[in-house]
């Protein structure tokens, strides 16, 4: 796909973005290890591009051809 | 992307050819997007299509130039929201396709098992799940999911933040429920955050 390279950049911009969240950075020990990115966060987004990454199902393939005999 | 807002302009050949264009690119995130909405890939790719009919159809009422993947997540979220009040998902998961699904490649050591991490996520409210989504794995800025949510900044940040805290407790406590349907407070959560939707809060403009 084309626009894979932007679509991976632009992601991760915006990741970094919504991971300070505006949120003020403190010293204790314990809010260093409370801002860490948790282990999950990066299982979240693997399971989002997991399925970015399948292959379209035949079905998608076929339905997206079947929009241009539709046009009116 | 309110309705009445263009008046509506009739293609040329040129822009519905790359309206098309766009739409073949974004059905991938569509399809990722709906898989953590409702679990089972099966009815994601069938929500999914039925949100490309309907952006097909509304295609008149896209800006060309602004966001295809934030215009069609608005469709998808509004399918959704119209199906779950039709009880069409009652948070079914289908496990063994999960597991299939999910896990990672071999070799590939994970802190985590991501089947326990989406079966966490299939027990947060809808609208926490579907915030989480789009800030933490769809990327989007809290400004463009508030946006597609037709809520404010600071309703996406609360549901984020709190998303983020009962995963984490989840995750970290190892109280990742078997199965999000059998475990019943979440399914009370579930329920009672329907309510409000079904009740007109929370669902953005109809694209019909």
């Amino acid at each position: 796909m084309v626009s894979g390279a932007n679509r991976k950049k632009d992601t991760s911009n915006h990741m970094s973005d919504s991971e300070t969240g505006g949120r003020a950075k403190k010293a204790s020990p314990e809010a260093a290890k409370a801002g860490e990115r948790p282990d999950w966060a990066t299982g979240l987004k693997k399971l989002y591009d997991s399925v970015v990454d399948e292959p379209l199902p035949d079905a998608f393939q076929e339905l997206l051809a079947k929009l241009d005999d539709d046009e009116a | 992307m309110s309705p009445g807002q263009k008046s509506k302009v009739r293609r040329t050949a040129e822009e519905r050819r790359a309206f098309k264009r766009e739409l073949i690119e974004v059905v991938p995130h569509l399809r990722a997007f709906a898989r953590g909405l409702c679990g089972r890939p099966d009815m994601a790719d069938d929500l999914v299509q039925e949100a490309l009919l309907k952006a097909w159809a509304a295609q008149d009422r896209f800006e060309p130039g602004t966001s295809m993947r934030a215009w069609t997540f608005v469709i998808l979220r509004n399918a959704y929201l119209t199906d779950m009040r039709r009880n069409r998902f009652r948070g079914e998961y289908d496990e063994t396709v999960a597991e299939r699904i999910l896990t990672a490649p071999a070799g590939q050591e994970e802190p985590i098992h991501l089947s326990d991490l989406h079966r966490a996520l299939l027990t947060l409210p809808p609208e926490r799940r579907e915030a989480l989504l789009l800030v933490g794995a769809g990327g989007f800025s809290y400004e463009e999911a508030a946006e597609i949510c037709g809520c404010a900044v600071g309703t996406i940040k609360s549901r984020v933040g709190r998303a983020r805290a009962a995963l984490t407790s989840m995750i970290e406590g190892g109280e990742v429920p078997d199965r999000s349907i059998d475990d019943p407070s979440a399914h009370r959560a579930i329920l009672e955050e329907l309510d409000e939707i079904a009740a007109g809060n929370g669902e953005t403009e109809h694209i019909r």
